[in-house]
């Protein structure tokens, strides 16, 4: 089922909960809402939902207005982060609920809500009360819930937020698995970039209502239109500074006090024409090199794989991704190489990109 | 520090309240090693033992007695001599026995039904489906009887339900051709006396089944909504199995206290009109034991009328933990004495 959100607006009094969100979602497609928690990504998907009525725009699903269709007509599935097992029922009771509120015939019922336990794994579990299930198996009957009634629709708000690591790597992969295997249309709300990243074919980033930035994952990451969008998609995150870019003798360099460095033709002439702009540089991009920017190092921070460390030029802070066996310490001076190649620059007046928009 | 260690010191007190395993060599022992325990328990101990077990042994041992207004000073109420079950006898001989019991059922049951708890829930549900600031003031106006002194109360529904043409209702009903313009106190006193209760007793489950159900999180509701319900099956298979507890609660309760009141039936109709028309167990238990219209106020007779009553609410309170199980419903502690 396509989804269209056109000029979507959320009020309540003076507050807007989301502003104007202009979006379409193909069929089979899996979108993720991705923002900071208040970015209106909830409300938005809960007036998809039904749950919420938009205080202006419309909601079309198939290219149909269902504005004022109320979510039981919706035929929509959805996930809770706190998954929303209701505590008086049975695993086979909530998962045969939306089946029951259909009148389906008890055996029938029967059937579906087994083929639906067995695929998520939890079938033998079908007795119990939810308060003595795991966390993931309580987001698995979450899931089968969603799924028993064959939604058109399939609505993830935080899921796996409430999961340990371990578990909520494995559940990403399931989820992701899942939602290709059946093709059904997904939104997915998370505020960790990471799991936006991994599973979305879209990714809606929000901000104070507003939708930022709708893409690919890799275009978010490698063409990202804001700083905001630069800022939060990535981790670790982006470096940013302040830096002032001019040509010279048909070169273009980027420089801050302590750094001096030579930026790519197509993506220096962008910036140059502002001259004083904000420089983004991913932290994979700079290395600890011997022979380049001078500086000291402020933190280092072990993260197994690589260390992420904290290199201070001046005022200016650096993170960079450093090979383990290096040996960096803090305290210490270092030298560092940057790879402009990827280099983004940003209007620091309105934060838009200078090189993308 | 392990159990054994404590043990091996000796003086150091275990302050566990569960360690069955632990043999205590005397009841002081006993009695020192759950200090904390006792610490936190006796003050409830106290005043349950103060203002409930020693009355209700008081008025046992009076209901076994014949101690009335002719014999007091004389009788010696407290020497086992002096009791017998004649009382009891005496209640199951009363030939208006049916009548009474009858009438509570009646007054408890249907007022229950329609008011403390039918209508509590239905308001309560209501105001919760609606604006917030509407269902405020909705509620907040059924609490106005209960802010309202008794005597004032019962007063206004004397005034309404006056014959004409000083009656509030009898003034309309004789505009629209209705009724004999007869005192409605008269003609149909229990409804009177189930509304004028019904009215006060609704806004105490209105309160606890309100905050009952605005405390269910938001996730349960939205999550039946999509699964397909509408907004009453949601409230059939979601808001009261998830107000179980709530709902025990206030039915318990409200049996137990609409058995036990008599006061605004004593105000309204004092049991009448005619004879006991609507005289309850506990109207009859004042009526003998503490009233001075008979001129003979007879204590022990009245107390055997109210230990009955006692009987009653007990039994009551224990069907409906049975019905409700009760054991389902209550959670472990949450914090453990050390």
């Amino acid at each position: 089922m396509k989804v269209e959100l056109e000029n979507l607006t959320k009020r309540w009094g003076k507050f807007v909960g989301a502003d104007g969100i202009n979006l379409a979602i193909g069929d089979g497609e899996f979108v993720a809402f991705l923002g900071p928690s208040g970015c209106g990504k909830t409300t938005t998907l809960l007036m998809v939902a039904g749950i919420y009525k938009p205080s202006e725009g419309t909601i079309r699903f198939d290219g149909k207005v269902v504005n004022t269709v109320s979510p039981k007509d919706r035929n929509i599935g959805m996930v809770f982060q706190s998954y929303a097992l209701y505590p008086h029922m049975t695993v086979y009771q909530n998962i045969s609920y939306p089946l029951k509120l259909r009148k389906m015939p008890k055996r029938e019922r029967r059937e579906r809500a087994q083929d639906v336990a067995d695929m998520m794994g939890i079938g033998d579990l079908m007795d119990r009360k939810p308060a003595m299930l795991s966390g993931g198996q309580q987001q698995r009957v979450a899931l089968g819930r969603s799924l028993v009634k064959e939604p058109q629709l399939l609505l993830f708000d935080e899921p796996l937020s409430n999961l340990d690591a371990r578990l909520r790597l494995s559940m990403r992969g399931e989820i992701k698995r899942l939602q290709m295997e059946l093709g059904i249309t997904s939104i997915y709300v998370t505020h960790d970039q990471v799991e936006a990243m991994t599973m979305a074919d879209r990714i809606a980033v929000m901000k104070d209502g507003k939708l930022e930035a709708y893409a690919k994952p890799d275009e978010l990451y490698d063409r990202p239109r804001t700083l905001f969008v630069a800022g939060f998609v990535g981790n670790p995150p982006m470096n940013f500074l302040k830096v002032e870019v001019t040509r010279e003798d048909g070169e273009y360099r980027a420089r801050a006090e302590g750094i001096d460095l030579l930026v790519p033709a197509e993506r220096g002439e962008k910036a140059v024409i502002k001259g004083e702009v904000i420089m983004g540089i991913r932290p994979e991009d700079v290395s600890i090199a011997d022979g380049g920017t001078q500086g000291e190092i402020y933190v280092v921070e072990p993260l197994g794989r690589d260390d992420l460390v904290d290199v201070r030029i001046g005022d200016i802070e650096i993170h960079v991704l450093a090979n383990p066996t290096l040996g960096t310490k803090m305290g210490e001076r270092t030298s560092l190489k940057f790879d402009t190649k990827e280099v983004q620059f940003f209007d620091p007046e309105t934060e838009q990109s200078l090189i993308w928009n | 520090m392990s159990v054994s260690n404590r043990r091996e010191r000796g003086g150091v007190p275990s302050l566990s309240l569960r360690e069955p395993f632990e043999q205590p060599s005397s009841i002081g022992a006993w009695l020192h090693s759950r200090r904390a325990a006792w610490a936190f328990m006796s003050p409830a101990v106290l005043l349950i033992t103060l203002f409930f077990f020693i009355p209700v042994i008081v008025l046992l041992v009076l209901s076994l007695s014949d101690l009335k207004s002719a014999n007091f000073g004389t009788f010696q109420w407290w020497l086992p001599t002096n009791w017998s079950l004649d009382n009891y006898s005496k209640i199951i001989g009363d030939r208006f026995i049916s009548k009474f019991l009858g009438n509570t059922l009646f007054y408890v049951l249907t007022t229950l039904a329609i008011f403390n708890f039918g209508s509590a829930l239905l308001i309560a549900l209501i105001t919760t489906h609606i604006n917030r600031r509407a269902g405020f003031f909705f509620r907040l106006l059924w609490l106005l009887p209960r802010l309202t002194p008794s005597v004032v109360y019962i007063l206004m529904w004397r005034r309404i339900a006056a014959r004409a043409p000083h009656g509030i209702l009898n003034q309309f009903l004789t505009l629209a051709g209705l009724g004999g313009g007869d005192n409605l106190l008269q003609t149909m006193p229990w409804v009177f006396v189930i509304i004028v209760n019904g009215l006060i007793g609704a806004s105490f489950g209105l309160v606890i089944f309100t905050s009952a159900i605005e405390a269910i999180p938001r996730d349960y509701l939205t999550a039946s909504k999509v699964d397909g319900a509408s907004t009453l099956q949601t409230i059939r298979h979601v808001i009261v199995p998830m107000i179980r507890w709530p709902i025990l609660f206030v039915l318990t309760f409200q049996t137990l206290s609409l058995l036990t009141s008599f006061e605004q039936i004593l105000l309204l109709t004092g049991g009448g009109p005619g004879l006991f028309r609507t005289e309850v167990w506990a109207l009859r238990a004042y009526h003998l034991a503490l009233s001075t219209e008979s001129g003979n106020t007879q204590w022990g007779y009245g107390a055997a009328w109210a230990v009955i009553l006692v009987i009653i609410g007990v039994a009551a309170a224990t069907i409906y933990m049975r019905v409700f199980k009760f054991d389902e419903l209550v959670e472990e502690p949450k914090i453990d004495l050390i």
